[in-house]
């Protein structure tokens, strides 16, 4: 039997007792986590948690040390897969933007559809430009990455990786690096996004926002997701005492 | 106009009232010690030269160092015959410069390769960075330039000129690959990561992503290189290639001066000083950059 006819029809993403550690260091201790389409799922947890490296390994950028990881229905951590195919269908978003400093904007976003999915130069354009002016860049088109504000640059990588059209969106505390007040356009771009219906996973350390757009919220802590739920019952009643005690410092810092 | 303009981004155009107590003009005072500050460069440097040219030409010994090196009958027939011998030169380092800059990144991109099953090409290109860089060159030009024609193997070139180049090309590909890798190490491994999220292979995201920021970085360590090359031209006067400096070697034995190596001197001045110029006009304007894209 394949992997793909045991799995339900709808599951975007399944990760099935996940381990992964750096030398002595167990980052990952079991991870169990499951997104329909269109599922919106925020995990929050301290610094350390594990949040970064789950969606690392998502994406294949680091190797699991045991645990299957699905998207789609299909096994991408299985042997002999294509990893290159797979990234085509996963877009992930960085804290630190990592635009291509050498390249314009639009070279930026049309890279990988010319030269991964093998669109023409004239095809990858029209379909790149048609997402700037979506997300208010289509201005900027022509300038290289050090002329934008941090807030442009983060929307350029969302663009970026839409431009791929992911069945799976991975958003690594794309806040984090940002200014105060370049925070709230960015996440309107999410916003928007998850009123589309598109599937995301999203790290976060913004908890207005988690509350705000998540189907579901997960809490990480030392590698395990101690808490699931949907937000209003996490923020509101959290079980967990780790949980209540990581809620209780963000409320203490201002952040909520 | 009692007043002065701030400038400057938060400037309002307002006339800020002058106060005599207050703050002087700026700009025309600056002007005018600026003005002061070269007049008095030009000058304290024009009297500390002309002292040192007055030495020189008033020390006991000057008539005989200008008939042996600055001897301007000497310096008018030998120009003809050195000027064009350097064209050798000239042909020299731009093919090899060529062949370097292309071995070379190869050298680099196989030594950057991870994984264990490109180990021997890693091994290989850091064992000919090592072999090649510990040999002097002269070395590498004898062997070549004498030893593989004394094989005399049929259809193996016997163009001393062929055996220069070659030459060259293997010792400065040596150094370069080692640019090069400095430069693919110093694009941050986050670049990377991005470029193979989108999906392209480990080859896309070095031909399109590290390699262009990678070069773009070393440019001017690279032209240091070429100015290395363009003198190490003259080794290969060794094995027979009447260039520059052999051709001078056979005017200064014929007139029994050495004004000739002055005139080959001269010519390297002239070719690498502009050169070295340009490389500082680079590397201060990746440093203008730098300053700015860390903000």
């Amino acid at each position: 039997m394949t992997a793909g006819t045991e799995r339900p029809e709808g599951r975007a993403l399944g990760v099935e007792q996940v381990w992964k550690s750096f030398g002595d260091a167990q980052v990952l201790r079991g991870i169990d986590l499951e997104l329909a389409d269109h599922d919106v799922v925020c995990l929050i947890g301290a610094s350390g948690s594990g949040k970064s490296t789950l969606l690392r390994c998502v994406n294949l950028l680091e190797p699991v040390d045991a645990g299957r990881i699905f998207v789609g229905g299909a096994e991408i951590t299985a042997r002999g897969v294509d990893v290159n195919r797979v990234r085509r269908r996963i877009g992930i978003v960085f804290q630190s933007f990592n635009l291509f400093p050498h390249m314009t904007v639009l070279a930026n976003v049309t890279l990988a559809p010319r030269k991964v999915l093998g669109l023409s130069e004239g095809a990858a354009r029209d379909a790149a430009v048609v997402l700037l002016d979506r997300f208010g860049l289509a201005d900027r088109r022509d300038d290289y990455p050090d002329r934008l504000s941090g807030g442009q640059q983060q929307r350029v990588a969302i663009v970026r990786a839409l431009a791929m059209d992911p069945s799976l969106l991975l958003l690594d505390e794309i806040t984090s690096a940002l200014d105060p007040e370049l925070v709230a356009e960015v996440l309107n771009v999410i916003r928007e996004l998850a009123g589309g219906g598109m599937t995301m996973l999203i790290a976060t350390h913004e908890m207005g926002f988690a509350r705000d757009i998540a189907s579901r919220v997960c809490f990480l802590d030392a590698g395990v997701i101690l808490e699931q739920g949907p937000p209003a019952e996490i923020f509101s009643h959290p079980r967990e005492p780790r949980t209540q005690q990581f809620l209780q410092r963000i409320v203490e810092a201002g952040r909520m | 106009m009692s007043g002065f303009r701030v400038g400057g981004p938060l400037d309002t155009g307002e006339l800020i009232p002058h106060t005599p107590g207050g703050p002087p003009r700026p700009s025309r005072r600056y002007d005018a010690s600026a003005l002061r500050s070269t007049l008095v460069a030009l000058l304290s440097t024009v009297l500390f030269f002309g002292l040192i040219g007055w030495i020189v030409v008033h020390a006991p010994n000057w008539p005989d160092v200008q008939q042996s090196f600055f001897n301007g009958s000497i310096w008018a027939q030998s120009v003809p015959d050195i000027v064009p011998a350097f064209a050798v030169n000239v042909q020299l380092f731009c093919v090899a410069e060529v062949l370097i800059l292309v071995l070379a990144l190869v050298l680099a991109v196989l030594r950057s390769l991870p994984g264990p099953v490109f180990f021997p090409f890693r091994l290989l290109a850091t064992a000919y960075a090592d072999v090649f860089r510990a040999i002097p060159g002269i070395l590498i030009i004898y062997l070549l330039g004498f030893g593989v024609p004394a094989l005399q193997i049929p259809g193996v070139p016997t163009s001393t000129f062929f055996y220069a180049v070659i030459a060259l090309t293997l010792v400065y590909s040596a150094y370069v690959s080692e640019v090069y890798r400095a430069g693919i190490q110093s694009v941050h491994p986050s670049q990377e990561a991005a470029a193979r999220s989108l999906g392209l292979s480990q080859f896309q995201a070095l031909r399109y992503v590290v390699l262009p920021q990678a070069v773009r970085r070393v440019i001017p360590p690279l032209l240091n290189d070429f100015i290395g090359l363009q003198k190490d031209t003259v080794l290969v006067s060794y094995i027979g290639v009447v260039e520059i400096f052999r051709q001078s070697q056979i005017d200064q034995a014929a007139a029994f001066n050495f004004t000739p190596y002055l005139v080959t001197a001269l010519v390297f001045l002239v070719i690498t000083i502009p050169l070295a110029r340009f490389v500082d006009v680079l590397i201060a304007r990746d440093r203008r950059r730098f300053l700015a894209g860390a903000r």
